[in-house]
């Protein structure tokens, strides 16, 4: 047995007692409610809120006693960290994000296929672009043409479809 | 006779060309999904619900549940020809099913696998026929006491009894009760939970929470621990199975049909206890020789059973589904939230006030099964081919239809970033063994928990005894006492003896 504290387990359970004092900080911005009720807006959020303060407490004192997760064979056997994948496709991620206001769906996503096929390891990255593009179109077409459902028209998809106006 | 006219109405709704297209698409997408490793069918159903704005209840429905069955079909040819099981389901499978695999027996495995889960599929589907109307008419007598009750017993096994660790189960489910809170409190009009943000005022999209969870939380992992490499896909051969495969096969097939099916009924949900258990008693129940083969060139029993115990528990969990409205598995909590999106009540009202709907499904999920069949076994190269489509494109690929998913709700930047941020609170559940499913289940019941609970207290003034005052109500929460605390009590027993 371990007895050493788990730094890492250790930051799980804070996160969750972290999330219960959000719980506990959003329960008392409830306004009182106008309308009588039995039971009140602000009943179950306490609830949830002391739930979640309970379980964060206990896997802290489980984290204190050593911990969880090296005991898990997941864990155990897990290849290192690979921070330049991680880095590459929380980039793409982020290029979606900057992207898909000011030029639309099909640019953003490109941009994310390109970068998360890097992340997996691809090299061949002029013919991702290739297959980004006709995957993100191909699917831009699909959902807005046929399901109508609006998913951000922009610099490509004007110049196809015409302007959504 | 309910059932059988129910299915007579049913049948001559379902075989409509329309509906069989949609069961047909349905099936051939949930077989794609379920082969492909990365994506499941609670994250494709999520991507999916969009086309509830503009397809009937009745065609979605066919839709989604083709998929949640070809899932469960396809996700043994990735165990068996890729020995990475897609889902929890299919985890026993990959045991006996990549060593027959290796040995150049994939053919047999593959088919077995699909008969089976043709046996129990269908098996599962007449005990939804017969059985749920039985759990229609007790259901009508329970009030929101009960409901309460139920819906309690449900988390507690949901996130406690399946799953590594009850503390870590029970925080995700606290996780997901968080989430369903956010918005508008229906009986008060009051925001909780809002932070003051507009967008939050409608509550936290149940699509964006599954594709956070289920595909930028995943890939985030994959990424976080990846190696270069390229896993291998092996040759599938001839699918024919010989007689004597047929023979060891045909008694694992029953009893996993009927190991799994109750399992899928239970709120205990889940599809990892039945399969292993069935592996289990096929290990022993083999014969001498057959048991040899066991761990070592792959035993067909090894397959057979657990992939039908695994098709009937699939099965079994939309009875509480349909008859209830109690989703125990993330898939069932979004087909749960496609009802709601139709403005249909979930719950025993559904079989009367929504019969021609919920008959029409289960005639179409018969009838998927037969059509599974047919599309897994002569079309069982068509799959392998689709296992070798390599990672970077396909992670790459997923990502843009989660953008999709998440960006077409309603086009806010605001979503993405909870996209992300949830996607990146998944990704450390991964790393430290916390569940995601509860995630999903307590967000979706949380909110109808509460409703049943303030209805109660309503209805008995405010006193909080009603909960346990009712025979039925107190029943099911002692189980639910009994179900967080018993291994617990269990496991301390055997300590005490064996020290």
């Amino acid at each position: 047995m371990a007895s050493r504290p788990d730094r890492a387990d250790l930051g799980a359970a804070l996160f969750v007692l972290g999330l219960g004092g959000l719980a506990v900080w959003q329960t008392i911005a409830i306004p009182a409610s106008p309308i009588y009720a039995q039971v009140g807006p602000k009943l179950v959020p306490w609830l949830v809120a002391g739930f979640l303060l309970a379980l964060g407490g206990a896997l802290t004192a489980a984290a204190l006693r050593g911990g969880w997760s090296h005991d898990l064979p997941e864990v155990a056997e897990a290849a290192p960290a690979n921070w330049r994948a991680l880095g590459l496709l929380l980039a793409g991620l982020a290029a979606n994000l900057v992207l898909i206001v000011p030029f639309g769906f099909t640019i953003a996503a490109t941009a994310q296929f390109v970068l998360v096929a890097a992340a997996f390891g691809s090299r061949a990255h002029l013919r991702n672009l290739g297959i980004a593009f006709a995957v993100s179109l191909g699917a831009y077409t699909l959902f807005v043409q046929l399901l109508g459902v609006n998913i951000g028209a922009g610099l490509v998809e004007g110049l196809l479809f015409g302007s959504p106006e | 006779m309910e059932s059988i006219e129910g299915l007579a109405l049913g049948f001559g709704h379902a075989l409509t060309l329309q509906n069989l297209g949609w069961a047909l698409l349905g099936c051939f997408l949930g077989t794609a999904i379920g082969v492909l490793p990365g994506i499941g069918p609670a994250l494709t159903i999520a991507l999916l619900l969009p086309i509830t704005f503009s397809v009937s209840a009745t065609g979605a429905f066919i839709l989604f549940c083709g998929v949640f069955y070809g899932a469960m079909y396809g996700g043994s040819t990735t165990s068996i020809l890729l020995n990475t099981p897609g889902e929890s389901g299919s985890i026993i499978t990959a045991l006996e099913g990549a060593k027959m695999a290796k040995h150049g027996r994939a053919g047999p495995a593959l088919a077995t696998a699909a008969i089976g889960s043709f046996v129990a599929g269908t098996v599962g589907t007449l005990g939804i026929a017969f059985i749920g109307p039985l759990i229609v008419d007790l259901a009508l007598q329970l009030g929101p006491a009960e409901y309460f009750a139920l819906m309690v017993l449900c988390f507690v096994t949901v996130s406690a009894v399946l799953g590594g660790s009850a503390l870590r189960g029970l925080t995700s489910l606290g996780l997901g009760l968080l989430l369903g809170l956010v918005g508008i409190d229906l009986q008060t009009g009051q925001p909780r939970l809002t932070f003051g943000v507009p967008e939050l005022l409608d509550g936290v999209n149940v699509v964006l929470v599954a594709v956070a969870l289920f595909a930028v939380g995943e890939t985030l992992h994959l990424a976080w621990r990846h190696m270069e490499g390229k896993a291998e896909v092996r040759q599938v051969g001839s699918i024919m199975m010989s007689r004597s495969d047929v023979k060891r096969s045909f008694w694992p097939w029953i009893r996993g049909a009927g190991l799994g099916f109750p399992f899928g009924v239970l709120p205990a949900g889940g599809t990892e206890m039945p399969t292993m258990l069935s592996y289990y008693a096929e290990k022993k129940l083999a014969s001498p020789e057959a048991r040899k083969e066991f761990g070592t060139t792959g035993a067909i029993e090894g397959v057979a059973g657990p992939e039908a115990a695994n098709n009937a528990a699939a099965a079994g969990i939309l009875v509480p589904m349909l008859t209830l409205g109690l989703p125990t598995s993330a898939t069932a909590a979004i087909m749960l939230s496609a009802f709601q999106s139709y403005g249909i009540q979930p719950g025993p009202l559904l079989f009367t006030t929504q019969a021609e709907l919920v008959w029409t499904l289960i005639a179409s999920l018969f009838i998927a099964n037969v059509m599974l069949v047919v599309l897994n076994l002569p079309l069982v190269g068509l799959w392998a081919r689709i296992l070798k489509i390599p990672q970077p494109q396909l992670y790459a690929g997923i990502l843009v239809f989660a953008t999709i998913g998440t960006y077409g709700i309603s086009n806010s930047v605001i979503d993405l970033v909870l996209l992300y941020v949830i996607g990146i609170i998944a990704m450390f559940m991964r790393r430290f063994d916390f569940p995601v499913a509860p995630v999903v289940i307590g967000m979706i019941l949380g909110p109808m928990a509460e409703q049943a609970m303030r209805q109660a207290l309503t209805i008995s003034q405010g006193d909080w005894s009603t909960f346990v005052t009712r025979p039925a109500s107190a029943v099911i929460l002692a189980l639910a006492v009994v179900a967080l605390a018993g291994p617990r009590l269990y496991g301390a027993w055997v300590r005490r003896v064996a020290g």
